[in-house]
């Protein structure tokens, strides 16, 4: 302390009132001091999971390598932002949260294998992983069986529903009704043309659009096809395109075929600003391999856009990139994915307890305003409540924010009527 | 050389250090996970036996052993999805009773080919058959053309990328990519607690040992060397009056077969079959475990299946992002350093030392030679 400033505090009154107001801080964060320092980890964790007085460790499992490494690695991304932000602000129950990251290797059995590890060998308190259905089909029974908690971030086809997972993604209904919804009212669409990849995600979202088309909207479904993942010839199904004229195309392709799905599209002289095209799968990581200029115009139906004007997702998209990189773009899966980490930790403390028992019987109701989309809340059937949302695809890669739903979507993994 | 013998000394010592290796010591030190994953390790190294038989001996490069081994993977695994899928566990389906995925893909009920795979019997005779017949017609196909070598290894990989497209296609029938998953018991016998796995780990360690013992049989046999005579100079053994194609195709079937029981282990170990192992890439790893352990000895499969596998594991534990490299690495240092292998380094470097040793203590070991490397080696 400089001398001048000790000289005003001369007065022994002023001291003591200076230090009567230097106090109140101190004595309004004693209350929130002793509630970090937090109950014992005996109290907190009953079943020997890997939580220590001052830490607590999570995994994290997706794809670093092969095929699926272009898409998870977002996810990755938004989970260790999510983690340092949580630890920025206290860390769970005042543990910070220290994360083991494994390799799933875009190989299903891997995915298993090292779901297994984390459970058994690290007793990790969660698992943020899986992108592909095939990966947590393959993980799913390991979960169940050594009772974990898994934080699964993407859209999904539905028709599952356990105890152990949180899907933090939106399920089939959810994503593709009101996208549908707005097609048929927007443009008058009554023929769709439906194309997707082979494998169960496509072939059961389709399946819920074709029935929501033909019961629900009145329409018709004018051609259905499936290409095998990877596939990149998509000429035949184009000239059937030209031939059918549908008022929409509804697109359910993954992962690289979108590059030549698109490219070959605009080739054939099908312009995506008079043709009418709805996809459930292309985000801006996707565009980001094909490129703004062959997919301007296509519409994409679901829950978040890198785009959405609101103030959590002006704190999130700044913060990514600053960890990340400029570059980088930031698509739904992604969006998801950052919402595991802090549904875990706001679950953790609802339900006061780190035991995965505990925490997906104090999972339904957990709400989150801190999400990039806005608001979501767990429902009982462990997916979220979200919005959705039509985004018309621009020249930069991004999406301009068309449409979203005024309420909240409850998701229904099971839906009658659709299967 | 002309013994008719199962094995030869070091031949013997060998199988028994892998035996107290696999039996006493692993189980010891390991964790039941570990264990686990030790037992799935060795489902390839059936695979790696059959293919030192097939390439190795016969001369014959496979690189779609991954077909073999899915189809025995899959005929295991359809059984328990079966038993996996009792009204009570799918009553939450639209059709109860049937596979989970077969309700996804609306089909509402059992393809007459899954049928027979209710009976634990069938199922064990189509794990060796199916894989076998095929193996049969593929091999007759080919080796009474005379198609061989890099043509046959190339037509091998069509097949095996055939049969991936076909049973990613069909995904009402089989699962699809996302395979078969959540097997749960075989017979009423829950497969996935902890005690199970240790039982069904020896289980496979048995029957690996039997077909060590049978591989050994046909090296020794008069069948082996016709099948490294074969290898040497196939003109030579087609005009001494040997059918070719003959043994040709006998190799491929029991590497197939091999396969295939590896396969049905793996759906047992690890409760789990997709579509991954049956393709091109899955195919050549299994290449590089026989290429790693050496492709010409029976213990080098097994081991080598071990350490690549270790090493894939502990790579990639430890280096979430960059493991691959360092496997990359490892692969090439091993084959340009070694070009024989674990098997090649033991041989050239450590049993001589061996020898030398036993021979001090005990001057002039009459009565045994090392013939494993004698009738082993390649010409060259």
């Amino acid at each position: 302390m400089s001398d001048e400033e000790t000289k005003g505090l001369l007065s022994p009154l002023r001291r003591k009132l200076l230090m009567g107001i230097a106090a109140v801080p101190a004595i309004t964060m004693l209350p929130r001091a002793s509630f970090a320092q937090s109950p014992a980890t005996s109290a907190i964790n009953t079943t020997g999971l890997a939580v220590t007085d001052t830490e607590v460790t999570v995994g994290i499992l997706h794809s670093a390598t092969g095929t699926m490494a272009i898409s998870e690695t977002g996810s990755i991304e938004a989970e260790k932002l999510a983690i340092e932000q949580i630890n920025a602000a206290g860390g769970v129950l005042g543990r910070k949260i220290k994360f083991i990251q494994e390799d799933g290797a875009s190989d299903w059995p891997t995915f298993a294998e090292k779901a297994k590890k984390l459970l058994v060998n690290d007793k990790v308190a969660a698992i943020m992983g899986c992108w592909t259905s095939a990966s947590r089909k393959a993980v799913l029974p390991v979960v169940e069986q050594y009772n974990g908690m898994l934080y699964y971030p993407t859209f999904y086809e539905g028709l599952e529903q356990s105890k152990n997972v949180i899907y933090t993604g939106q399920e089939a209904t959810q994503q593709i009704l009101a996208g549908l919804n707005w097609i048929a009212k927007e443009k008058g669409a009554k023929s769709f043309f439906f194309v997707g990849s082979d494998y169960i995600w496509p072939r059961t979202s389709n399946k819920i659009a074709r029935k929501h088309v033909e019961n629900v909207l009145k329409g018709k479904v004018v051609g259905e096809e499936y290409y095998p993942l990877g596939n990149t010839q998509f000429n035949s199904v184009i000239n059937k395109i030209k031939l059918t004229k549908p008022d929409v195309i509804f697109t359910d392709v993954v992962g690289g075929s979108n590059v030549a799905f698109y490219k070959q599209l605009k080739a054939a002289g099908i312009d995506l600003s008079k043709q009418a095209l709805l996809t459930i799968s292309v985000t801006e990581d996707e565009i980001d391999g094909i490129g703004g200029e062959n997919i301007a115009g296509a519409y994409a139906c679901m829950k978040y856009f890198q785009s959405l004007d609101n103030a959590n997702n002006k704190a999130f998209v700044p913060a990514f990139k600053k960890m990340w990189g400029e570059k980088t773009v930031i698509g739904d899966v992604t969006q998801a994915a950052y919402l595991g980490p802090w549904l875990w930790k706001l679950t953790v403390e609802k339900a006061g307890s780190f035991d995965v028992d505990k925490i997906a019987a104090a999972s339904p109701g957990v709400e989150f305003k801190g999400a990039p989309e806005g608001y979501v809340r767990i429902h009982e059937n462990h997916h979220l409540w979200s919005k959705t949302r039509v985004g018309r695809a621009k020249l930069d890669g991004q999406f301009e924010l068309i449409y979203e739903t005024a309420d909240l979507v409850e998701p229904n993994p099971f839906p009658k009527g659709y299967q | 050389m002309t013994d008719n013998r199962f094995f030869n000394r070091s031949e013997l010592i060998g199988i028994l250090l892998l035996a107290v290796f696999l039996v006493v010591v692993l189980p010891l030190t390991l964790d039941v996970f570990r264990l686990n994953l030790v037992a799935k390790y060795l489902t390839y190294a059936f695979v790696a036996l059959g293919l030192v038989v097939c390439w190795g001996y016969g001369g014959i490069l496979s690189l779609g052993q991954g077909v073999f081994f899915g189809l025995g993977g899959y005929c295991m695994a359809m059984f328990l999805k079966l038993e996996a899928s009792s009204v009570e566990n799918t009553k939450i389906q639209s059709t109860p009773g049937i596979p989970d995925f077969m309700d996804w893909n609306q089909i509402t009920s059992l393809p007459l080919f899954w049928k027979p795979f209710h009976s634990l019997t069938f199922t064990i005779a189509a794990i060796i058959l199916v894989p076998g017949i095929f193996a049969l017609i593929i091999g007759t196909a080919m080796f009474k053309r005379r198609v061989g070598g890099t043509y046959f290894a190339i037509i091998t990989q069509a097949v095996a990328a055939i049969l991936t497209i076909l049973i990613v296609g069909q995904q009402g029938y089989t699962g699809g990519i996302n395979g078969m998953t959540d097997l749960r018991t075989l017979k009423g016998w829950d497969i996935r607690p902890d005690h199970a796995k240790v039982v069904l780990y020896f289980f496979e360690v048995g029957c690996l040992f039997v077909c060590i013992m049978i591989a050994q049989f046909i090296r020794h046999s008069k069948l082996g060397r016709i099948l490294v005579a074969m290898r040497e100079k196939e003109d030579r053994v087609r005009f001494s009056g040997y059918s070719v194609a003959n043994f040709k195709i006998f190799a491929f079937c029991i590497a197939a077969v091999y396969a295939a029981i590896g396969g049905a282990m793996f759906a047992l170990n690890v409760g789990f079959m997709s579509p991954s192992f049956v393709g091109i890439v899955p195919s050549i790893e299994m290449v590089i475990y026989t290429a790693v352990g050496g492709r010409l000895s029976i213990l080098g499969a097994v081991y080598g299946t071990l350490l690549v596998n270790f090493a894939k594991t502990s790579l990639s534990e430890t280096f979430p992002e960059l493991w691959l490299f360092g496997l990359g690495g490892l692969f090439i240092a091993v084959v340009l350093a070694f070009p024989n292998g674990l098997a090649g380094i033991w041989g050239d470097y450590v049993q001589p030392r061996i020898d030398r040793l036993i021979s001090l203590r005990k001057p002039k070991p009459e009565g045994w030679t090392d013939s494993s490397v004698a009738d082993g080696a390649p010409a060259e």
